[in-house]
């Protein structure tokens, strides 16, 4: 070769794949305000939908008339359940095997529950005309509270299923209850309690929150009556689940719908289910004859679809007197609210939430969930989350500091003492999860030496008696917290949604000069899928990732997946990319042979070429051979160069980390100052490690906006208080602390490329380090457990219990 | 979230503008920087079939010195506050209480006018007037009247405003030179309203304290002007017992509603500690 011939490394460079931080290419829309969202979207004769929404937690309905409405200007139809009811769509399924109004049929069974629906020739007259929707109520008793939904003389939620003893996971216990869900082996955690030296018990509540998307939940609705085809575009994270659905609940052809997701702002969890306002849509334009337009604001949005967690837990760890975690039990209450709409894998209907015993080796554990029902919204959709693991990760790692506070021992130290470690891999954790991989001993001890953690107890040591002495009015708290997620849902065996197997999809096409195009079954809402899965070809092919586009959303070309949350597109359609691109290589690697005339086991891979065995000057690149196999393949080979996998993961992917959090609290407030928050991530093989920092960023952010604020909050008659911005708090750049990060790489050893997810950890992780931190700053005073959010009062108000306002 | 529909009319004078107003009665509704109206409007908690924009009207303009006085147009966004020179210098408390409301965003187009006419509690600027003691040009049918900004708060929304008012100017006098000050201010992020304020202007004498005011934002269904509180600091040094009367005395008058900022107790209480550590800075900065 001579001087000027790149070298291997120079090539790779080039390609931008993985590890690259390759710049976002959506970017260069999104930045300019030239996104192509739902919204943008502008049909001819378009109309608009608007809901009227129940004032009351719960009434039943005495009149409904919708002739004043209907006689506004410009509203060319209005929706009641008695008209939905002539299509048999009054109702609908749930991804969780429930059913749920579409609009209410008889009674409300929650603020804000859909009602009616106006169809307008503008959003302006729609919305005077849901004003002119008479609607009477007669109010029912409420209950809100989860607690007390199985009492015996508890308000009846749901009269269609009330005398029903099984439900769609088995035996009911009571009217209000969804379901029962048992993980683990009681027997053996119970004697593990028997003999322990230490127990701790603790209640610890997940409050209800939401993903609150900056873009709300919206579709269009365009069915053709002459091809009798449904178009909807909508902000869907799972377009072909939609359609799917949509076939099963409408009768209509499957291959008649064509769903299409455009740009997505952010879902989180809040755009997988199937929502009232679609299903409306979707009958307006078959009554109408036209395309209807749905689009929710922030006040529906955070009220009615799809909120997350709301778990009420009741946690046990059982010790050794030296530390050593020898049993874990756990009992929870999740309040589904009015349906049981929680987008889970079917099979699981309190998710992977057995994944509760975390990161530590505990040899016997076991955890009963019981889902009830409430007046409240439905949801539990998987927040920034694998399904429920959030809530498993925060209960275990308070659990875990409460246990080391009883034992007197730092919560870093026992933790240390009880994780997994290395040569154990893979685990089997005492709820049967097969954990792949993992370094966390070296992962914690990373953490504690960059944020200097003796010292920083020091300090806090320091403070403490300073705050004794009454030299100042604020405590130190530092928040540890070590966790890991089970994403990538996931092995068929394990894992469906309605039946339908839990694989996701890559179809790639390579162009005869070297391009391509890969479609994807996963659908991206901001994470950058179209930068990343090019890095992956672009390894993987040799061909620069430049060189690829990337398509996902429209159900018409993309080949059937299950769509993005719960950490799954890299584990699954990731893993989906490599193997597609083998197969593309290997038949790229016959075509080479053909032309240089040698063997296939003669040609080795270099970066972006085939060459010859001990004669690297003869060699084919990858933009050469996709020439070939359109011009020159060999006799008896089809042309063309392309492929299509369908992955069906053999295990979950377990990514992990440690974090570490210092807060300062002015206790005369209970305002608490995030100083520091260190987060280290292993999510295997980093295929953009510039994307990976923001979505670490992104998800604290989210994670600190739930810890220290957020709560979905209805008082006791049913009024959710917490519907808008001004009084749900989503902290801004303001308000954000800085974040440092940092990261070890311990590849999946089951999936083609390593790589394992990471867009959930930070919220999975940071929700309880900053707890935990909030926690710690008081535990030297004998509070075990504050509950969440931290915001200023209810910190206040464990300080004023604890008698520090004196 | 969309408004009903409404009619806009733009006057170029005061006069056009009350004449507006005066035509359409409970129907119009004067717009300043829309800020506090718009929301209403959005959720149909406010339906005007006019609106009358002020923001044509240049004599609603402009912050000048008459005498012993400021006197700020109604039209003065919060924005152009936070730049006065004359402000920083002779009432500086106004920098520092307009750089607590709201975000930047809202400041730009958000009025003192409106901020002060608005009659909800959670604004910022009405305690500040009573603490400073100020006066509200009104223009209504019957000419111009002055009210005192004490006076003006009736209650949540309720103000000496009558329907065909528009309030022109806010006049302030100067507190003295070398008076302390302090805008205390407890929310929970950028563009919350407070949990509790306390708003304290005060001059110092030898040691003690030669005068003080005190308002309070947020902790009763109008602002507050907390003069009993005042009167236990005059004469004092600040010391922490009387301080703890004062405040005592502060937290008394009171009466908060419960929200997601916090119970009413809880509030009552930031309202104490606002005011403490506003006495504290405003006795920093007070020579003399
Ligand atoms: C996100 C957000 C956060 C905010 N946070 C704060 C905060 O922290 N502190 C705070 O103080 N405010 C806050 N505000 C309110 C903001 O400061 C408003 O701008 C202000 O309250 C009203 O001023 P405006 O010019 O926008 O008035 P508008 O909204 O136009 O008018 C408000 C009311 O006053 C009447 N009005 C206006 N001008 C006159 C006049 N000259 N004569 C008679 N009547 C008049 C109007 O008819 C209307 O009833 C916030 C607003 C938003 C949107």
């Amino acid at each position: 070769m001579n001087d000027m011939t790149p070298t291997a490394a120079e090539r790779a460079a080039k390609l931008e794949g993985l590890g690259c931080k390759r710049k976002r290419v959506e970017d260069i829309r999104f930045v300019q305000g030239k996104g192509n969202y739902v919204d943008d979207l502008k049909l001819p004769g378009m109309l608009y939908g608007d809901l009227v929404r129940s004032p009351h937690g719960h009434a039943r309905i005495t009149r409904l008339d919708t002739t004043k409405a209907a006689a506004v200007p410009g509203v060319v139809a209005v929706l009641t359940a008695d008209v939905l009811k002539t299509v048999n769509l009054a109702w609908m399924p749930t991804l969780a095997g429930d059913v749920q109004m579409v609009l209410a049929d008889g009674k409300v069974l929650f603020q804000n529950q859909e009602v009616a629906f106006v169809v307008a020739e503008s959003r302006e007259a729609a919305a005077d005309a849901v004003e002119l929707v008479e609607v009477e109520y007669e109010p029912l008793p409420v209950n809100v509270d989860p607690l007390k939904a199985m009492a015996p003389n508890a308000p009846v939620i749901r009269e269609d299923i009330k005398d029903k003893t099984d439900g769609a996971h088995g035996k009911r216990k009571h009217y209000n209850h969804v379901f029962s869900w048992q993980a683990g082996d009681k027997a053996a955690a119970d004697a593990a309690f028997e003999k322990a030296d230490v127990k701790i018990r603790e209640f610890i509540v997940y409050p209800r929150v939401h993903p609150c998307p900056l873009e709300t939940c919206q579709c269009v609705a365009s069915f053709d009556k002459i091809e009798g085809e449904l178009t909807l575009w909508g902000t869907f994270q799972a377009p072909h689940v939609i359609r799917t659905v949509g076939s099963l609940i409408s009768k209509i052809p499957e291959h008649k719908i064509h769903v299409i997701a455009p740009d997505i702002g952010g879902g989180f969890g809040n755009k997988v289910g199937a929502y009232s306002g679609y299903i409306c849509a979707i009958v307006a334009s078959i009554v109408t004859g036209r395309p209807v337009k749905w689009t929710e604001d922030r006040i529906e949005n955070l009220s009615t679809t799809a909120f997350a967690r709301d778990f009420h837990m009741d946690v046990e760890i059982a010790c050794t007197k030296d530390g050593k975690v020898t049993g874990l039990r756990c009992y929870t209450i999740a309040d589904h609210g009015a349906f049981d709409a929680c987008a889970n894998a079917t099979k699981w209907p309190a998710g992977l939430f057995s994944i509760i015993s975390g990161s530590y080796d505990f040899p016997a554990a076991y955890c009963l969930v019981d889902g009830v029902y409430t007046n409240k919204a439905p949801g539990g959709v998987a927040y920034r989350c694998s399904f429920r693991v959030t809530e498993a990760a925060y209960c275990i790692e308070r659990a875990m500091d409460i246990m080391a506070q009883k034992l007197g021992m730092d919560p870093a130290e026992f933790r240390m003492k009880n994780l997994i470690r290395r040569e154990q891999f893979p685990y089997t954790s005492a709820f049967g999860w097969q954990y792949d991989s993992g370094d966390y001993q070296t992962a914690l001890k990373k953490a504690m030496e960059a944020t200097n953690y003796t010292k920083l107890r020091d300090e806090q040591k320091a403070k403490r008696e300073a705050f004794k002495r009454g030299e100042t009015r604020e405590l130190m708290g530092i928040g540890v917290a070590f966790f890991t997620e089970i994403v990538g849902a996931g092995p068929s065996r394990a894992c469906d949604i309605l039946g339908i197997a839990m694989f996701d999809s890559a179809e790639i096409r390579i162009h005869p000069t070297g391009s391509g195009i890969c479609r994807l079954g996963t659908k991206s809402q901001g994470q950058g899928h179209e930068t990343t899965y090019a890095q992956i070809i672009a390894t993987e092919l040799g061909l620069p990732a430049d060189n690829i586009t990337v398509e996902e959303g429209n159900t018409d070309t993309a080949p059937y997946g299950l769509g993005t949350y719960g950490s799954r597109s890299t584990p699954v359609s990731g893993a989906a990319t490599a193997m597609a691109c083998r197969k593309i290589k290997a038949k790229a690697q016959m075509i080479a042979a053909y032309m240089l005339e040698v063997h296939d086991d003669d040609l080795e891979w270099d970066v972006d070429r085939f060459r010859v065995k001990g004669n690297p000057e003869r060699s084919k690149t990858m933009t050469e051979l996709a020439w070939a196999a359109y011009h020159e393949v060999p006799p008896g080979m089809e042309p063309g160069l392309e492929a299509i996998n369908y992955y069906d993961p053999p295990n979950f992917t377990f990514p992990y980390g440690a974090y570490i959090c210092v807060v300062d609290i002015d206790v005369d407030t209970g305002m608490a100052k995030v100083r520091r928050f260190f987060a280290l991530d292993d999510c295997g093989t980093r295929i953009n490690p510039m994307i990976i920092e923001g979505q670490i960023h992104g998800g604290l952010t989210e994670a600190f906006g739930i810890a220290m604020g957020q709560e979905i909050h209805y008082d006791p008659d049913g009024n959710v208080t917490t519907a808008s911005f001004m009084d749900y708090f989503l902290p801004t750049a303001v308000e954000t602390p800085h974040w440092e990060t940092d990261w070890t790489e311990v590849p999946s050893p089951h999936h083609p490329i390593g790589a394992k997810g990471v867009g959930e950890s930070p919220n999975v992780g940071g929700v309880p380090c900053f707890s935990n931190a909030v926690n710690d700053a008081f535990s030297f005073l004998g509070s075990t457990h504050i509950q969440m959010p931290h915001d200023h009062w209810r910190v206040w108000t464990a300080a004023e219990n604890l008698g520090l306002h004196q | 979230m969309i408004p009903g529909s409404f009619e806009y009319h733009r006057p170029s004078s005061v006069q056009e503008a009350l004449g507006l107003l005066a035509k359409w009665g409970d129907d119009g509704r004067a717009i300043a920087g829309g800020h506090s109206l718009i929301p209403m409007m959005k959720l149909r908690l406010a339906k005007p079939a006019h609106l009358v924009d002020l923001r044509d009207i240049a004599d609603l303009k402009g912050i000048r010195a008459d005498g012993n006085d400021i006197v700020i147009g109604a039209m003065t966004t919060q924005y152009e506050l936070i730049g006065s020179n004359l402000l920083v210098s002779k009432i500086p408390i106004l920098r520092e209480t307009s750089l607590q409301v709201a975000d930047p965003q809202v400041r730009y187009v958000g009025t003192l006018g409106g901020n002060v006419a608005n009659g909800d509690p959670g604004n910022d600027m009405p305690a500040v007037m009573m603490c400073l003691g100020a006066t509200y040009h009104v223009m209504g049918k019957a000419g111009e009247r002055r009210v005192a900004a004490r006076e003006f708060y009736q209650g949540a929304y309720f103000t000496a405003l009558e329907a065909g008012d528009l309030l022109t100017a806010v006049r302030i006098p100067m507190p003295p030179a070398g008076h302390g000050y302090a805008y205390e201010k407890l929310k929970r992020k950028i563009g919350d309203y407070a949990t509790a304020a306390a708003a304290v202007v005060l001059t110092m004498s030898g040691g003690k304290v030669a005068s003080c005011s005190i308002g309070l934002t947020n902790v009763a269904e109008t602002p507050l002007w907390a003069e009993e509180a005042a009167k236990i600091l005059n004469g004092s040094s600040l010391d922490a017992a009387t301080v703890k009367r004062a405040v005592a005395a502060a937290e008394a008058i009171t009466a908060p509603a419960a929200d997601a900022r916090g119970p009413a107790a809880y509030r009552t209480k930031m309202a104490g500690v606002m005011l403490t550590r506003a006495l504290a800075r405003a006795k920093s900065k007070a020579h003399g």
